[in-house]
């Protein structure tokens, strides 16, 4: 399709991301991973399977998780939008959660890392990591193709127990 | 991708009037994870889009009625799921919402939309070079003789054998609940199990809904029988699949003899597929192994399978037994 049809519109959204507040002029078809990805340069954020099917693209909309890649930019008009990125800002220290993935190796390659904290971070405080078996079905959104499983689990055990006493 | 136009309805009569003013492809997006999606694949391809995710009137769910739980066509799967007292008295509902697609679906995901979620048929989502009755009528199914491990067992016709694939559905079917319709005209109500039709040879066709109505909330009449209930899924993983076999059940025991059953199937059929003979052939009886297989097997009754595919009539037979004989537990 010719970007120059005719019945191209545009749409202008606002969202604050990772506390920042943003005016954006949107392609209506533009998925909210997008426009982190290549209009705010929040590369954090990963396209696996663009499908919602992998969890790479975990972001936080109004404090709960969503898969960016399925999210409409336009979806996310007025609301407060977190990011892998907003998690630990300023040269603070990392967020648990983030120390915990470094503690407990819960990664190899690494791509699906930040959507696996993302997606972590909400399940805490969902209160669905009560468990092992809580934690791997509330997280079973989320695709680890090296198979750190044994690792994610154990630091967001271990996540959980400080985000709860911190 | 296709360009569209964006529109956002403020009240749900707006958005109906949208809807009938607009051409034939004019779509709804609610929570967006089977419209987006499928729009990348060039599966569906709008050109008008009636955001309805603003309608706060959609948004609310009321399980504090005496005679029925209302669910807002808009509120978010993740919410009804963990609903305190659907959680305590109604397993069946909530199990079919949080066995369904991934937290973050979940959260994103309405309630009314997840009712018309469509197939995951491959050849449905592949497009070309294959052929597909529902995606283009009349160009034939690629299914039938291709790779059909998970396709339809009931309801399927020459035309189509793609699978419904939610779990919801099923819950809703087997607790009659009833859905409220908003049209240019007015509201209707239908029941849940008659929202959804077979493919018969128009598989392009998949509800009773007219094109510019919307479903606005969904009831379910309050039961005492749904607290001894399960929605038991039975998927290639644990977590995070569709259904290769389901049931959603509920039985009600006096001194040991099944008073009133319900059975409703789901990841077999093309649509939500309740299972009366099933129920009716438990009534009276003792609730063992034995008679929750036999109903098992009638609630399958009629199957037609390919080599592939066989293997899912004994178990979803046996995924019906051992829902029964869960939901006999929490009696």
């Amino acid at each position: 399709m010719s970007q120059r049809d005719a019945r191209v519109s545009r749409l202008e959204m606002r969202m604050t991301v990772n506390g920042t507040a943003y005016t954006l002029d949107l392609d209506p078809r533009s998925s909210l991973l997008d426009v982190l990805r290549e209009r705010l340069a929040l590369t954090g954020t990963k396209k696996g399977c663009d499908h919602g099917q992998c969890g790479a693209c975990t972001v936080h909309v109004n404090g709960r998780r969503v898969v960016s890649c399925l999210t409409l930019a336009i979806q996310a008009d007025g609301t407060e939008v977190t990011t892998i990125e907003g998690l630990s800002r300023d040269g603070a220290p990392l967020h648990p959660m983030q120390q915990a993935f470094i503690d407990h190796d819960a990664l190899q390659c690494g791509y699906c890392t930040p959507g696996q904290i993302m997606a972590a971070v909400a399940c805490v405080h969902e209160r669905h990591a009560s468990s092992k078996d809580e934690i791997r079905e509330y997280m079973s959104g989320n695709i680890c193709r090296c198979g750190a499983y044994v690792g994610i689990v154990a630091a967001i055990e271990d996540a959980a127990s400080k985000m709860a006493s911190g | 991708m296709q360009p569209f136009v964006y529109t956002r309805a403020a009240t749900p009569d707006e958005a109906v009037r949208a809807m009938a003013s607009s051409g034939p492809d004019t779509r709804f997006l609610a929570g967006g994870t089977t419209l987006f999606d499928l729009m990348k694949l060039g599966v569906e391809a709008p050109r008008t889009i009636v955001d309805v995710n603003s309608l706060a009137a959609l948004s609310r769910l009321d399980t504090s009625g005496s005679n029925e739980l209302v669910f807002g066509a808009m509120a978010r799967m993740s919410d009804v799921a963990a609903d305190p007292k659907l959680v305590r008295e109604y397993p069946v509902l909530s199990e079919s919402l949080w066995r369904a697609a991934s937290q973050q679906v979940r959260n994103m995901a309405s309630v009314g939309g997840n009712l018309l979620q469509r197939t995951r048929c491959e050849y449905f989502r592949s497009g070309e070079p294959f052929a597909c009755n529902k995606r283009e009528p009349g160009s034939g199914c690629a299914a039938r003789d291709g790779i059909n491990r998970g396709h339809a067992l009931l309801g399927g016709s020459g035309a189509c054998i793609a699978v419904y694939p939610g779990d919801w559905a099923i819950a809703l079917v087997a607790l009659d609940a009833v859905i409220d319709i908003l049209g240019p005209r007015g509201e209707r109500s239908i029941s849940v199990e008659a929202l959804h039709v077979e493919p018969r040879d128009t598989p392009h066709i998949e509800s009773t809904l007219g094109r510019d109505e919307l479903i606005v909330r969904i009831r379910v009449p309050a039961s005492p029988i749904a607290r001894a209930s399960t929605y038991h899924k039975i998927r290639d993983r644990e977590s995070y699949a569709f259904a290769l076999a389901s049931a959603a059940v509920a039985v009600t025991l006096e001194r040991d003899i099944v008073s009133d059953a319900r059975i409703a199937i789901g990841g077999v059929a093309t649509r939500p597929w309740r299972a009366r003979d099933a129920e009716r052939g438990l009534v009276g009886q003792p609730l063992t192994l034995d008679t929750a297989l036999r109903a098992g097997h009638a609630a399958l009754a009629g199957a037609s399978t390919t080599p592939a595919n066989q293997f899912r009539v004994e178990l979803a037979a046996r995924t019906v037994a051992d829902a029964l004989m869960i939901a006999k537990a929490r009696g």
